[in-house]
This record gives C-alpha cells, structure tokens and sequence, in this order.
C-alpha cells in the first residue's frame, strides 16, 4: 500500500489535535484520605485468637456459617461469599524461629481502592466523608474485574447464588449509620482491633510503636502507605509479607495508572481521532482495492470480486 | 407435712423458725437459688444471699395443690433428692404443701377432704403443680382420682388457682405418656386449661430449684416470670446446653467419642456423635446440674442430652440420632495463611510439556505435508474451467485460485 505525502498529512493533523486537545497537564498529587475517614488498627501482637470477631462479623452482616469443609462449624479456609472477616494463624515454617501470630483479614479499604478503579460501573465507590469502601449491587455487572484488581484478594464472588453478590468487608454500614463501631471491634474482647477516625488510628500505631521499639516488625505501620494508604492499619511482631500481606510501595495506586484512562478518554477527544485515523487508512486501503480491482477486469474480463 | 390450718398467714421466716430450721441452711438454700438463676428473677436480682433470704423470709408461703396424673413421680423425686442436709425439709417448709399424694400420711376420703378444703380456703390464691400428662380419650377414663377423671379434676382445681406449674415434660406437652401413638391421647396442661397463667417446667425430671424459683418468684412479685413461646421461664430456658456445656472444648477441637465406651468416651469427650441433643436443647442443665453435686446431669456422666427439655425431641427423635447444629461457631483450629493455589507438580510439569511439544510438533508436521501437497498442486496447476473462458482466445494468467482479495 502507498500513502501519499499528502494523505499521510491529513490523517496526522486529525489525530495530533486530538492528542494535544487531551494532552493537558494534570498536576501529580497522591491520593488521601477523607478528613474524617474511619479507620481501623490491628494489633497482632494482642490478639489472642478468639475469633469473637468472625462470629460478631457474621451475625452482624447476615451471613450464614461456612459449614463446608466442617459441618459442624462455622470454619471458612478462607475471605469467601459466607466470610468477611477472618482469623488466621501464621506459624514458623519448619526450622524457622520466631513468633507465631494472628492476623485478621478483611477489606482494607485502601485510601485509593484498586476495586473501585478497576470498576467499569462505579458498584464500588469510596465514601467521600468516611472513606468506607462499599458495594452498589444495582450498578454491578457481575464481571468481577475487583476480584483481579484487588491485590488483597478481599472482594469474594458469591459463586453459588443465581443473582450473585459481591461480599466484602463494608465497615458496617448500617452499625455506623446508627452511630455504632463496627461489630468486630465492638466484641473484641481484648481490644486487639480498634475503631475511629484514621488519623488517630495512625497516632495510636505510633504511639505504641514508641512505647516499646523493637516491639513490632520494623517499627512499621503496615498500610500508612502501602498502595497509597489503607484504611484498616496492622502492627506486627511478625513480617507482615509473611502474614499475608502483600509488599505494595506506596506509589503503586491505581490513580496513577487511572489518570491517563481520563486523558485519553477526556470528552472523549482522542477515541474520535485514533477512530478518525483509522477510517483514513481504511478508506485508502478501499480506494486502492477498486484500483487493482478494474485493473483485473480491464485485463482479464472478469467480474470484479471482493 | 406440716399442717397449719391456724398459721395460714405465716411467712417463710416463722415457718422456718417454728421447724427449728438454722438461719446458716436458709443462706445455703439462697445462695443455691442465686447460683440456678442469677439472671431473670427478681427475687435473686440482690447483692448477695443475705438479702434474698431477708426478702424471702418476710414472704407469705405460698399454699401449693401438687395433683399427679399420667406420671412416674420422678419430679417429685428429684425434688425430695436436693442434697444438702435438710433441703428436702426445708422445701416443704418454704412452700405451704397442702396436697400432695406421694408425700401426705392420710389417703382416701381424709386426703379428698384435704383437696376440697385446700381449694375453697385458698381459691385463686394457691399454686397448682401438675406432674404427669393428662389422657383424653374414651372420656379420659385411663386416668381416675375419687371415681373422676383426669381432664375434670384438673378443671376442677385449674379453676381456683392463682398459677398453675405444668412440671416436667409429660405435664408440659405429654411427654412419654403421649409418644408414638399416643394411646391414651395425653395431653400437657397448657393444652386443656385457658384462662389461668401457666408456666411449663419441662425437663425429664427438671431441676427442682427451677420450681422454687418460679413459685417464689410468683409469692414475691404476684408474677410470673418471663416467659418463652413454649411458656418456659426464660431465667432456666433461655439458652441452649451446648452453649455452656463443659465438654465444648472437645466439640470445638473435633474429639468426639464414637461409640459408648471406647477411649474418647472413656476421657469425657464431646458425645454429639452418640446423639447428643445438646446443640438443640433449652434448658440450664449445663450450668446448673442436680442435686447441687457438680456433674450431676447426663452429659456430666457421660449419656448424652435425650433433648427432654424440647416438646419436639424428648420421645419423638430417635435417641442416638445426631442433632442439628444452629448457631455455628468456629472451632479451635484456624485457616493458615496461604489457602490458595499450591506449586504444580514437576511431574505434572513435564507432563503437560510433553503434550503440548507433541501438539505443537503434530500441526508443524501437518502443515509441512500440507504445503508439499499444494506446492505439488501448483506445479500442474488444473485446466480452468471452459465455460469460465472468455470468448477471445487469451488465456487468463491466474494461478487457479481465483482473485486474490
């Protein structure tokens, strides 16, 4: 195929100003959260395992027992459709020392939820004013784009239901609408997890952290910045990656990645141009293809065929 | 039996006194009351026994009409076997027993005289205790006190009380009497008295400090106490055996015994698997057991809960079948950190390799032999077609295949 100087042209100026009427500078700020977003800190180091919280979480949400793998019990191996709260024990590998330790895992409901940018729908938004990160089913399409995105694998897909749902953590909702803690802090029995606002959650964490040093893994507050910030805040005496808890720098946000879906997708400028070339090159093809076309019949006689 | 046709306004502190009962028993006694039921009644809501017993004391004893019918006196019995010394005098001295067949010396028309007598002295007033169910078939003739039958004498006496004490579980629903076929058409109190407050007492037999609870909570406050849909007072019935069962550790860590007399049952382990009704039972068995002896209740010697306390298991469900959970909890084990995926297998590693190489070298074969095949098909291409031909004499330079698009 030969492209004229002169077509090539015009197809570039098409999708050139379209890319410079979206290529407007964004100023680069990193996410955070509400004012007066809630928040909650977990202390491994005080929980004592009595997974008062599974069963408070449980009855709180409505959930029935997972009873699949034990009957008898209500003893999920995992966050699954029937479990939005879990207790789960990290213990030292063989010939390994160290601690064992607790960990409660739920949704953490990231200052920058990785769900809610993979969301095509908006049926996972943020709180503008608590931060909680909570679940539309009406808007919900069922493609569980979340469940990929989330690098704490919390959304969990209620696989068995016809008209799914998806199940997370949501903070307790309708507990804090009535002016109540979440059920699990509400219970705990040894205020291993605690409720409030994030900052002061934050200023707790380092409270304790300088109280006793060495106490906890690194002095660190998993979830200060990790993935932007979290909602939910961990202190451990135990690796935090060795919990479960996945390695994410403080950079790796989904904003940063969703501001440049909104410049290519700003009024959706640059689609229309990328469209526009195309249709060029598609047309040029075309004009091309009649060519050679009457070509062959002027030389063999036969009928023009696509 | 005390008669005391010219006490009849005595209270219990007089009655005790006058018995020569020590003040340090009727603490006891309190304290046990206190214990049984800490929460729901209003008469134990106290600081400590000494201010339940100042309380009870200056009560008027209540007059009580006990009538037996389709029974096995075992409710009697477990009263009479309350074990600390003088308990079963003591009772007897708490509450004003008017009548009663097992207890009382005089029988036949000096035991009539003693009911009728009893009824008009303290009619709407007394407490009546039913132990046993009631027959209604063939005009409940399978059960006659002084030539009437069951369901008349109990209308009788129903009438003219202040309460009625359905207890155990055959005055409650039936009970045995009325399992299977139900025979004689067995009946519980509540299912042939209307109009006067009834509190069921079930259990096979139930904790007799359930009915001095109840009955002083009625001499104390003129009410009943709090009441569940079965009309069981809620202070005794209000949770299930297996919340508080001492054996739930095992229940919890997956130790169950699995036929009577083998080594977990030897150790006290969990006995749902030997059909335990615990986890569908209400009653307070598991905190409060008989005879104010620790262990004392089934469970505590190893027999599982037969469920006497619930109108729907006690002689309806077979005995050793297994119960159905309700309130599922966790057990003691916990998920580990990584329940996910595992590594594949190397042998599966390769496996996989092997097919996919051998697929992967099958189309490369394939598609080898089928280019020679074409390439031979080229080289003698087909004459076209003739009546494809133009009418001039030009033969089309195309490669047979026709235009390429």
């Amino acid at each position: 195929m030969s492209l004229t100087r002169r077509q090539l042209l015009k197809i570039g100026v098409v999708g050139g100003t379209s890319a410079a009427l979206t290529g407007t500078a964004f100023a680069e700020e990193e996410p955070a959260a509400p004012h007066d977003a809630v928040g909650m800190l977990y202390d491994a180091t005080l929980c004592i395992g009595c997974k008062s919280c599974v069963v408070a979480c449980a009855n709180a949400n409505g959930l029935s027992a997972d009873t699949r793998v034990d009957p008898l019990h209500q003893a999920p191996a995992d966050l699954n459709s029937f479990t939005k709260n879990i207790i789960k024990l990290y213990t030292p590998a063989a010939g390994e020392s160290g601690p064992y330790s607790f960990v409660k895992r739920q949704c953490m409901h990231c200052v920058d939820p990785f769900c809610a940018a993979a969301c095509p729908f908006h049926a996972l938004s943020k709180d503008p004013t608590t931060g909680v990160v909570s679940w539309t089913a009406d808007k919900c399409i069922g493609c569980r784009y979340c469940q990929l995105a989330c690098p704490f694998e919390t959304p969990k897909f209620d696989w068995d239901a016809f008209n799914a749902k998806i199940i997370k953590c949501e903070f307790c909702k309708e507990r804090l609408e009535k002016g109540q803690e979440p059920a699990c802090t509400f219970v705990c029995p040894k205020k291993a997890v605690i409720f409030g606002r994030r900052d002061l959650m934050l200023r707790e964490a380092r409270r304790r952290i300088k109280e006793s040093p060495g106490k906890y893994f690194e002095d660190h507050v998993y979830g200060e910045k990790e993935g932007g910030g979290t909602q939910v805040l961990y202190l451990s005496a135990v690796d935090f990656n060795k919990l479960g808890l996945p390695k994410l720098s403080p950079d790796e946000h989904p904003s940063r990645w969703l501001r440049w879906q909104e410049r290519i997708m700003k009024g959706f400028i640059l689609p229309i141009g990328v469209y526009g070339v195309i249709v060029g090159f598609l047309k040029q093809n075309f004009r091309e293809h009649d060519k050679e076309m009457n070509e062959e019949h002027k030389k063999t006689g036969l009928l023009p065929q696509i | 039996m005390v008669r005391n046709d010219e006490n009849t306004t005595s209270t219990i502190g007089e009655q005790l006194r006058r018995a020569g009962i020590p003040r340090r028993d009727f603490l006891k006694f309190c304290t046990e009351l206190m214990i049984v039921a800490p929460i729901g009644l209003s008469i134990t809501r106290k600081a400590w026994a000494g201010e339940v017993a100042a309380d009870l004391l200056k009560a008027q004893r209540p007059p009580v009409i006990w009538l037996h019918f389709q029974d096995c006196t075992g409710c009697t019995e477990t009263l009479l076997r309350t074990s600390r010394p003088g308990v079963a005098d003591l009772i007897l001295n708490i509450i004003d027993l008017e009548y009663h067949e097992t207890l009382m010396p005089g029988s036949g028309k000096q035991a009539e005289e003693q009911l009728q007598s009893a009824m008009t002295k303290y009619a709407g007033k007394y407490v009546l205790v039913c132990e046993g169910s009631i027959p209604t078939k063939e005009a409940g003739i399978y059960f006659k006190l002084a030539g009437k039958p069951g369901t008349e004498l109990l209308e009788d006496v129903a009438s003219k009380a202040g309460a009625i004490i359905a207890i155990g579980s055959c005055a409650s629903w039936g009970g045995l009497p009325s399992a299977g076929d139900n025979p004689t058409g067995a009946n519980g109190v509540a299912d042939l008295i209307k109009g006067v407050p009834i509190v069921n007492l079930p259990g096979c037999p139930p904790n007799p400090y359930n009915l001095l609870g109840t009955v002083l909570e009625f001499v104390r406050t003129g009410a009943l106490p709090e009441l569940d849909s079965n009309l069981r007072p809620k202070f005794a019935y209000d949770r299930l055996i297996h919340e508080q069962c001492p054996r739930r550790a095992h229940f919890d860590n997956g130790r169950f015994a699995q036929v009577f007399g083998d080594d977990g049952h030897r150790h006290g382990w969990c006995l749902y698997k030997l059909g335990c009704k615990g986890p569908d039972t209400h009653a307070a068995c598991s905190t409060r057991h008989f005879n104010e002896m620790p262990d004392v209740w089934p469970i505590g010697i190893g027999a599982p809960c037969v469920g006497c306390t619930e109108k729907e298991i006690a002689f309806k469900v077979p005995m050793f079948q297994q119960a159905s959970v309700h309130n599922f909890t966790p057990p003691a084990t916990y998920p580990p950190i990584e329940t996910g995926a595992g590594h594949p297998a190397h042998i599966a590693t390769g496996l996989a390799g092997l097919i996919v190489g051998s697929a992967i070298g099958a189309a490369w074969t394939a598609a080898q032999r089928f280019q020679s095949s074409q390439e031979g098909a080229e080289a003698n291409p087909p004459e076209p077609p003739k009546e494809m031909l133009p009418a001039d004499d030009d033969p089309p330079q195309s490669n047979g295949r026709g235009q390429g698009a």
